[in-house]
């Protein structure tokens, strides 16, 4: 049986961590397929201009393409390149909750995290999305330093 | 929509008379344009806000109250029926996470929110009680929970007939459901009513959602710093404004969407503490509205006169058929635009039922009203024209007194909660107005900025000038977009009925379900 890590990436160098570690776990396990995921930040319960909301979609379609292009693709393709079988995928929501979602839906068995660094006041007040995933998920989560 | 609401028709009458009477001692220039202006506008704004023969109740809000009426009986009182439906929609019950990303139900609503959440909630209502007595309050919710379904049909339609774009933006509003929805039914005239829907709608936004605005802005600000030249407060408006819809500063516009929402909850939640504060005389206050809503206790008009100053302010302060929250509705993806219909009913619930009634409440219950101790009738002021008040207040001032009365600090925060009022809602018609602009010129980088700069021009002309005519014939061209607007909807609404009756039947059998969260 394929067992599959979910790596999620924040676009900084700690995601690069991340994914040296699932690959070094990868290769321990045996049979497993790496899924690459991004979770653009994005809450339903914002407010918004008229003008905004008319924009949106478009923006949406941009978001993603820049995190398909600029962080989950590469990141994927080098994946492949070092002979493991990987996937990707982009999707917008709180990073935590959304994480943990991809993860049970896609069968994954952990998830695999850099440590994020989140701006003080909002972490004190929230914690952080690593904190909050670590609290939250379904699954065992790792995270690396 | 919170022109009118503000000063109320009289006291923009009054503005205009004494225009005309300064006119008399020093004809200046700007006399002499608002005389011109007033002459050649003024048919128009007698006829929108002419009263049915014998009455004082102005023909354009029976015809709001008439139609959302009919909306209530022909869609079999769907704002009751779908009531929990719609929150469960805004709270994202049945938003699928594949879409996450997209312009939420919550969103809409919040924006097309703070279009009309203002003014009308805090001055409207203390016109309304002031003139037509507790009572108004009865009629005023009545006729919020009819605007509802005017509020559905129009918003389910917006969704369904917009425009949307290979660049993945998205244009909606009347002017396209009466163009697409009438040539999809063969019937003719549809793309008339667009153009006439248009003009009036832009009209409306440079006046009533732009220069009003600018107007009570200055006021506001000129009441606490002592008077100064209008035409700096609007160039300092100007400016933002042209910062945020030209220059896309959207830091300025998000800062004024967050603050906008929490002075509308802080009002609230100063409301509810007045109210909990007076605990002992909740029972007596509704007794009054009650008693009010069919007697009149005493004020002018009696019972008719509560009932049309409930009505006039309900329909003045939702906009229920005026059409432009179509406009802001329309922006959202969804494959049911039924659903977007669901979640705007709950517009004039938030606006009217809830916050016109909050501040009605605390008028009423801080006892601002003068009862003859005698009758334990209201008193009229001098003039016999409205209830004789503590200190003689009126509209802004009188609900400011009733709130300062529990907390002397709360009304600098009105103050601040008119201005940012004022400034969102001139965001939110500056994009009505453009969509408007652009179904009549066509979309394009240029068209679209000769509007902004028009818009922004208009913002300081608003808030320098003594405009009564002007303002008068603005608030004229918003109702006039609900002439229009209502009468495509008559023809329409047997769309929305079918829309309705297949989403009820696949939420009956479970094809349309929650997502699990």
């Amino acid at each position: 049986m394929t067992t599959k890590i979910v790596i999620g990436l924040d676009g900084t160098e700690t995601g690069e961590r991340a994914i040296a570690f699932a690959k070094d776990l990868a290769k321990r396990i045996g049979t497993c397929d790496l899924l690459v995921a991004y979770v653009i930040e994005w809450s339903p319960y914002t407010f918004q201009t008229p003008e905004e909301n008319a924009l949106r979609h478009k923006r949406r379609e941009e978001e993603i393409d820049l995190a398909t292009t600029r962080i989950v693709t590469p990141a994927v393709d080098a994946l492949k390149t070092a002979g493991f079988e990987a996937h990707g995928i982009v999707r917008h929501g709180d990073v935590a909750e959304t994480l943990n979602a991809i993860t049970v839906e896609q069968g994954g068995s952990q998830i695999v995290v850099g440590r994020a660094s989140a701006d003080g006041f909002k972490k004190r007040l929230f914690g952080s999305s690593t904190q909050n995933l670590v609290m939250h998920a379904d699954v065992p989560v790792t995270v690396v330093n | 929509m919170k022109m009118l609401k503000q000063l109320g028709l009289p006291a923009a009458i009054a503005a205009f008379t004494a225009s005309a009477a300064a006119a008399q001692e020093a004809p200046g220039l700007d006399d002499k344009i608002n005389q011109a202006f007033a002459d050649l506008t003024g048919p128009f704004v007698s006829f929108i806000f002419a009263p049915f023969p014998g009455t004082g109740f102005p023909w354009i809000v029976g015809w709001l109250v008439i139609a959302a009426t009919v909306f209530t009986l022909y869609f079999a009182f769907v704002q009751l029926r779908f009531f929990s439906h719609a929150i469960s929609l805004v709270k994202g019950d049945y938003s699928d996470p594949n879409d996450a990303g997209e312009v939420s139900h919550f969103q809409a609503l919040a924006t097309a929110l703070s279009g009309t959440v203002g003014l009308g909630n805090i001055a409207g209502v203390a016109v309304a009680v002031g003139i037509g007595g507790p009572g108004a309050t009865f009629w005023m919710i009545v006729a919020g929970l009819l605007g509802m379904a005017s509020k559905f049909t129009e918003c389910t339609l917006g969704v369904k007939y917009r425009n949307e774009y290979d660049d993945g933006t998205v244009s909606g509003g009347p002017m396209y459901y009466m163009s697409k929805g009438f040539d999809e039914l063969g019937l003719p005239g549809g793309k008339i009513l667009a153009i006439l829907f248009s003009i009036f709608c832009i009209l409306g936004a440079l006046g009533g959602g732009n220069m009003f605005q600018a107007n009570q802005a200055h006021q506001q600000i000129a009441g606490i710093t002592g008077d100064y030249p209008g035409w700096i407060t609007g160039l300092v408006f100007a400016v933002i404004v042209f910062m945020v819809i030209v220059g896309g500063l959207k830091s300025i516009a998000r800062v004024t969407e967050k603050v906008v929402p929490f002075m509308g909850v802080m009002y609230v939640a100063a409301a509810l503490v007045i109210i909990i504060m007076h605990a002992d005389q909740i029972g007596w206050a509704f007794g009054q509205i009650f008693a009010g809503a069919f007697t009149g206790l005493g004020v002018a008009g009696g019972m008719v006169g509560a009932l049309i100053q409930g009505f006039r302010r309900a329909a003045f302060s939702n906009e229920a058929g005026v059409g432009s929250a179509a406009i802001a509705h329309s922006a959202v993806r969804t494959k049911e635009p039924i659903t977007e219909g669901f979640v705007s009913l709950l517009e004039p619930f938030i606006d009217t039922v809830v916050i016109c009634t909050m501040t009605a409440l605390v008028i009423i219950i801080t006892q601002q009203l003068i009862v003859d101790p005698d009758t334990g009738k209201y008193m009229l002021n001098e003039a016999g024209n409205a209830i004789a008040t503590v200190d003689g207040n009126s509209g802004v001032s009188l609900t400011s007194a009733a709130f300062g009365s529990a907390f002397s600090w709360f009304p600098y925060v009105l103050a601040i909660a008119v201005v940012l009022f004022a400034f969102s809602t001139m965001i939110s018609w500056s994009y009505y107005g453009l969509k408007a602009w652009t179904y009549l010129f066509g979309e394009g980088h240029t068209k679209e900025l000769v509007f902004k700069v028009i818009f922004c021009i208009f913002v300081v002309i608003g808030a320098a000038a003594n405009l009564g005519p002007v303002i008068d014939f603005s608030d004229a061209a918003i109702f006039a977009m609900a002439v229009v607007n209502v009468f495509a909807l008559y023809f329409l609404m047997k769309v929305v009925r079918q829309e309705l009756a297949s989403y009820a039947s696949r939420l009956k059998s479970g094809e349309i379900r929650k997502f699990g969260h």
